[in-house]
């Protein structure tokens, strides 16, 4: 039976290598580089720690921690509401079980599309010529175009939520089309209103979901380097906009420690989720 | 609550203009910029439309000033092929490992979770300097082909997993029973009857290595992917060939997406008859 036994480790074989040589020791190079020094032209190998003390006496680093954190939160808050919500429409009110997979993968879609070009297409949109302004004054509700739409916080945030509602709202919906439907008729003949269906056993019973969903939506708003500059004009940066120009001026090993510290934060946030809500063993259930 | 009762209450008339409002919100910018890219010559960003034509699709293969897009093209669609068999075949057979924890399972799941949380740039970062201490030279085929892996294979994996949950092991069983051989299992049995998940893996394998920008800036050395020609177009293109660029990426998106849909209808409703 020995042959047998080792069958999983031939199977798993090709995606272990792969991922240990793409993934694995990437991840260390950038720990190991973080302590080397450079001049802007090349590497020099040595342990040090100046990249860190050098970043984190600049007070720019925690304005840049807290402006992503803000970008995240409200991302967050925005996306878990549109998740909800919709999976709620979609699992509680659309009864028939077509209409439920039509409308959920009709949500799907764009996400298999360029990223890019859906940032892209706010542009028209919202541009100071674009299609809401001149609505807004074609209704005479606004006289001059208003300016905050394009390239500003707003339009960075819209952005997130445009393209990352999708990944709050499979987790949720998944979640949510696991409640067995006798416990809501249970709970409605015991008298319970749908107020309290809601608070008692729909929201507490998706938190799996909600917490898959924030993973996701949290660790992609803290990672993006792209939307932030384009859509604020190049106006805000974000932590990882900021080690961007940093990889850009050839400064790998301050890029790196960046790199360390906000990979340090993503996982702590993502342990404290873990440590909220056993998604290894409610994803089994 | 409505929902049990037949009668839909106003609840569901809220709840179902809320989820049109977010297909809209979802669905609409889109649209715009399918409509804009057939401005006529003169037209400019945005709306109004100064006539109609085709003038900036020709514009973007004719013209030098977007780059290399014909390339770029041609260098997504390889590598998005590529990342797609590769791992639709990864994540099935390891798919198949994990339904039995051996030694490793777990580093190896987090490994993949780690990677899908990790800022994909800082990931590029350090491939690229892992093949530059190395001496090797930074190819899309290779470090970009790379690069793109980490990212699809996790996805992959996952949705193997949902796939392999409706998937009952007494049907391999079975099949030893009868006398056949592992590989023939794997090729008359499991393979089949997991085929339109497969598809649905290959299709995330495809459309993530396609549109993938951050793992890619810093690992396809110097011949550019398509998203880096767009992204790089976002910064100096100031007509509607952006958008044009756009219509037709997404077009391409579009086609994979009803390829694949179609392909599991099709097998689905062979199934159904037989």
């Amino acid at each position: 039976m020995s042959g047998s036994k080792l069958v999983p480790y031939v199977q798993a074989a090709p995606l272990a290598i792969i991922m240990f040589t793409m993934v694995g020791i990437p991840l260390i190079t950038v720990l190991v580089i973080s302590f080397w020094d450079s001049d802007g032209i090349s590497l020099y190998p040595m342990f040090r720690w100046e990249n860190y003390t050098e970043i984190l006496s600049r007070g720019l680093v925690y304005d840049l921690f807290l402006k992503t954190f803000i970008y995240a939160a409200i991302t967050l808050v925005l996306t878990i509401l549109i998740g909800f919500t919709c999976s709620y429409f979609l699992v509680f009110h659309v009864k028939n079980l077509k209409w439920q997979i039509a409308l959920l993968l009709l949500c799907t879609v764009p996400f298999w599309t360029s990223n890019i070009i859906r940032m892209v297409s706010w542009i028209p949109f919202l541009g100071r010529e674009g299609l809401f302004n001149s609505t807004l004054i074609q209704m005479g509700l606004i006289d001059a175009p208003l300016d905050f739409l394009l390239y500003s916080d707003f339009a960075v945030i819209l952005t997130y939520v445009h393209l990352f509602a999708l990944f709050m709202l499979v987790p949720i919906f998944n979640s949510m089309a696991k409640i067995n439907p006798n416990l809501i008729e249970a709970a409605q003949d015991a008298g319970a209103g749908s107020w309290m269906i809601l608070r008692d056993i729909i929201i507490p019973l998706s938190r799996t979901g909600i917490a898959l969903g924030s993973i996701f939506v949290l660790t992609l708003v803290m990672g993006d380097f792209f939307v932030v500059r384009v859509m604020s004009g190049g106006q805000s940066a974000s932590v990882v906009s900021a080690m961007k120009n940093n990889i850009d001026q050839l400064y790998y090993p301050q890029a790196s420690a960046m790199a360390i510290m906000l990979i340090a934060v993503v996982l702590l946030i993502v342990a404290a989720i873990l440590r909220v809500v056993d998604i290894r063993s409610e994803l089994a259930k | 609550m409505s929902a049990s009762n037949a009668k839909r209450g106003v609840s569901f008339y809220l709840l179902a203009a809320f989820f049109t409002l977010f297909v809209v919100f979802l669905y609409g910018p889109m649209l715009i910029i399918f409509v804009l890219s057939f401005q006529g010559e003169t037209g400019g960003l945005t709306f109004p439309m100064r006539g109609t034509s085709l003038h900036w699709f020709s514009d973007l293969f004719s013209s030098s000033r977007y780059g290399d897009l014909a390339g770029g093209f041609r260098r997504s669609t390889g590598l998005g092929l590529m990342s797609m068999t590769i791992t639709a075949v990864c994540c099935l057979f390891a798919g198949l490992a994990f339904r039995s924890r051996f030694w490793g399972s777990g580093t190896l799941f987090y490994l993949c979770i780690v990677s899908l949380v990790v800022p994909g740039i800082l990931l590029g970062l350090g491939i690229s300097q892992f093949f530059q201490i190395l001496g090797f030279r930074l190819q899309w085929w290779l470090s970009g082909l790379g690069a793109h892996l980490s990212w699809t294979l996790p996805f992959g994996l996952l949705i193997m997993f949902a796939v392999l949950n409706r998937y009952d092991n007494a049907w391999d069983e079975a099949a030893r029973d009868a006398g056949a051989t592992p590989r023939q299992i794997l090729g008359w049995v499991t393979v089949p009857i997991l085929f339109p998940g497969l598809i649905a893996v290959a299709l995330f394998g495809f459309t993530l290595s396609y549109d993938e920008l951050p793992r890619s800036i810093l690992t396809v050395g110097g011949k550019n992917t398509l998203p880096i020609e767009i992204s790089n177009m976002t910064t100096n293109v100031t007509t509607p060939a952006l958008y044009a660029i756009g219509t037709v990426t997404s077009f391409v998106s579009f086609a994979v997406i009803a390829l694949a849909f179609g392909l599991i209808a099709f097998i689905q409703k062979r199934r159904a008859r037989a």
